[in-house]
């Protein structure tokens, strides 16, 4: 609710704004981020999971060896598929937090300040403090 | 010591094969009364409490947006832990052995689909309804006719699934075989559901959700702890008195028992894999929960949580399932519910001592009062979804065309609640012989080839046009559910809806394998074929808002 009121009262960034950020670096940084880590994992993990999905189907005679006692493959497959689920999780939550995050926050909070007088404000965040204060100065 | 376990599982075997008799529901059938009643009161007055904090539209959808990342995780875990997990999977592995074991997998897994592609982007870029998302860069009216349709289509058949699960425990308790009671019981879960709804909307709804998850949770692990206390914690023990107690050996522990009959049999158990891990993030009941946080971050953390608490909890359907085998064993769980359906609160009157016994007499009704209160929970996270999505995106945005006030919104979404819980119970009285694992996975089936394929275009895909997108709702949403009413579910068998009836030309029970693919396919195709040139300008904002959250209501 807090969150809701503050946000709303600085008012919603413009279309132009949205657009330029866009195109900005950091943004194709944050992009490139995310989806060179979500994506291949993403295929990484469908893949596991169907290949264990038609090892349990086509390969029955692998999957019945026993690996000890009653316990065979194809129950350690399956203990194996909810051990990477939680890993995958756990590694997602520690590069978000760790590199989307900072990046995403900076361009939220760039795009989220009121009455900016930047043309371009993906050029205050990583730009060195002269631009910042010579681009002022012109204003 | 393995000699011995078997000696002890057989005789429990043996003494669990009479199904429970009308005679002795009559001791345990108040106490199940009792405790659920006290359920429905304290979830009902907390409800109440939620309803008069109810203002306006944010806090009837999305709770005030003011629940923390583990409330909502816990509140997630209590929206898909439903009857069909808790029931359902429990049934599915007791009389089918290790192939009932795919289900706990692929739900769960599916949800890294959740995490990873979807809730955050969600919650940054939508206020409501799943359709906020699909319609972002898109013409509103016609993606949010098909997006609310598909909502209310999916929504539906998952609630059938929770039904059919109330009525099954219904016929196990009270010791009834007769309609009658069957249908008072589930038109009183419709009503508290609705009830919920109305009053408490998404606040009192996700309430009901903590409190049940909390209770499913220490029910299955107290029902683990004595299973493995059985067997002196050694799985491979259990594992063997549920492969001898089976009467089908080892083979009850490799795959093949349920799907690996002939190869038809073995593509549904590929199309219900795949329907399983592309089904979850598609939910409209399960991505609405990601709007009641406050920001992505949070949303990720429940995401984590709900991973971590429905991980555990299938990892103890291990336990249920392998040890309703065991000591209750699949003839008296089949003589009980055709389809394992009450095998998990068979297994915990056996643990408690038996039929005769007062523990078995106070387990069953603990674990039954717990089953119910999850049906309850899950068919109310439902109802509100898809009462939402009736009153955001069809009425408010498709016939009032954004005229309208946000308290005729809120108002419409209540009277759509009440019309939903009717066309609830009038489906739930049908149909008791499905499995409502198998009914949920339909569900699943449904949202995979209908929603998810655009969610991701909408996300990912720049060029994604209104047309790919409706092509796609409609198409992924027609072909799942024809399918489904040719397929061997609805009619052909003994265990089908319509057992006299024959038209059953699909062979395939989960139609997944077909309908997924075609969804993707259609919201492909019909992007190339379009003529309109997508909103590149909105596909900037979208795409700049979901990564950075920027703009997020």
């Amino acid at each position: 609710m807090t969150t809701e009121h503050t946000r709303a009262s600085q008012g919603p960034p413009g279309v132009e704004r949205y657009a330029q950020v866009h195109e900005g670096p950091e943004f194709a940084e944050l992009r490139r981020s995310f989806r060179n880590f979500a994506f291949p994992l993403t295929v990484g993990f469908i893949s596991w999971y169907l290949l264990y999905v038609l090892l349990s189907n086509y390969a029955g005679g692998f999957m019945g060896t026993t690996v000890v006692g009653n316990i065979n493959v194809a129950f350690v497959l399956g203990l194996l598929q909810f051990l990477t689920t939680f890993v995958i999780a756990w590694l997602y939550a520690r590069y978000a937090d760790s590199r989307l995050d900072p990046k995403a926050d900076a361009l939220r909070e760039a795009l989220e300040v009121p009455h900016q007088r930047q043309s371009e404000p993906t050029g205050t965040l990583s730009g060195p403090t002269g631009t910042l204060s010579g681009k002022e100065g012109d204003a | 010591m393995t000699g011995q376990t078997m000696a002890h599982a057989m005789s429990h075997g043996a003494g669990a094969l009479n199904p429970l008799a009308a005679s002795d529901a009559g001791d345990h059938r108040t106490l199940i009364i009792s405790l659920f009643s006290v359920f429905v009161l304290i979830t009902l007055g907390i409800t109440v409490w939620a309803g008069r904090q109810t203002k306006d539209a944010t806090d009837f959808y999305a709770g005030g947006r003011s629940f923390t990342g583990f409330q909502n995780g816990v509140a997630i875990s209590g929206d898909y832990m439903s009857a069909a997990s808790f029931l359902g999977i429990a049934g599915a592995i007791s009389l089918y052995g290790y192939d009932g074991f795919l289900y706990s997998i692929g739900f769960l897994v599916a949800w890294l689909v959740a995490l990873l592609l979807v809730a955050e982007p969600l919650r940054n870029s939508g206020r409501f309804t799943m359709a906020d998302v699909l319609a972002f860069r898109m013409r509103q009216r016609p993606v949010r006719t098909a997006a609310g349709t598909s909502t209310i289509v999916v929504s539906i058949f998952y609630l059938l699934a929770q039904m059919v699960g109330a009525g099954s425990l219904v016929a196990l308790l009270l010791g009834v075989t007769g309609e009658g009671p069957r249908r008072w019981i589930i038109a009183l879960v419709g009503l508290v559901m609705v009830l919920y709804v109305i009053i408490g909307g998404m606040k009192g709804t996700t309430w009901v959700q903590i409190i049940k998850a909390v209770l499913l949770i220490l029910g299955t692990l107290l029902i683990t702890v004595l299973v493995l206390n059985k067997f002196d914690w050694n799985i491979s023990s259990l594992l063997g008195a549920a492969a001898d107690a089976s009467g089908q050996g080892k083979s009850f522990l490799e795959p093949g028992l349920r799907y690996g009959a002939d190869s038809t049999s073995k593509l549904d158990f590929v199309s219900l894999g795949l329907a399983l891990v592309l089904g979850t993030a598609g939910l409209p009941h399960i991505l609405v929960r990601f709007y009641t946080v406050p920001t992505s971050k949070a949303a990720r953390k429940s995401v984590n949580w709900a991973i971590g608490i429905i991980g555990g909890f299938y990892l103890m359907t291990i336990a249920l399932g392998f040890g309703a085998a065991a000591l209750v064993g699949p003839k008296a769980i089949s003589a009980a519910n055709a389809a394992g359906n009450t095998a998990a609160p068979q297994l915990a009157q056996e643990l408690g001592g038996g039929a005769d016994s007062t523990w078995g007499a106070i387990l069953l009704a603990t674990i039954s009062a717990i089953a119910f209160a999850t049906i309850l929970a899950v068919v109310a996270g439902l109802t509100l979804a898809s009462s939402a999505s009736f009153a955001h995106d069809l009425w408010a945005n498709v016939i009032r065309k954004g005229r309208t006030s946000e308290k005729e919104e809120v108002g419409v979404a209540k009277i759509a609640a009440a019309i939903i819980g009717v066309i609830a119970i009038v489906l739930g009285i049908f149909a008791d012989k499905l499995n409502t694992a198998a009914l949920v996975a339909l569900a699943f089936a449904v949202a995979a080839s209908a929603n998810l394929p655009t969610l991701l275009y909408s996300l990912f895909w720049k060029r994604f046009t209104t047309q790919g997108a409706v092509w796609s709702i409609y198409g992924g949403l027609t072909c799942s559910v024809t399918l489904v009413i040719f397929s061997p579910v609805v009619s052909g068998n003994p265990k089908a809806l319509f057992p006299g009836m024959d038209f059953d030309w699909f062979p395939l029970e989960n139609p997944g394998l077909v309908s997924i693919p075609l969804g993707f396919l259609l919201g492909w195709v019909a992007t190339l074929l379009s003529k309109e040139e997508p909103d590149a300008g909105k596909y900037a904002e979208l795409e700049v808002r979901s990564l950075t959250g920027a703009g997020a209501v």
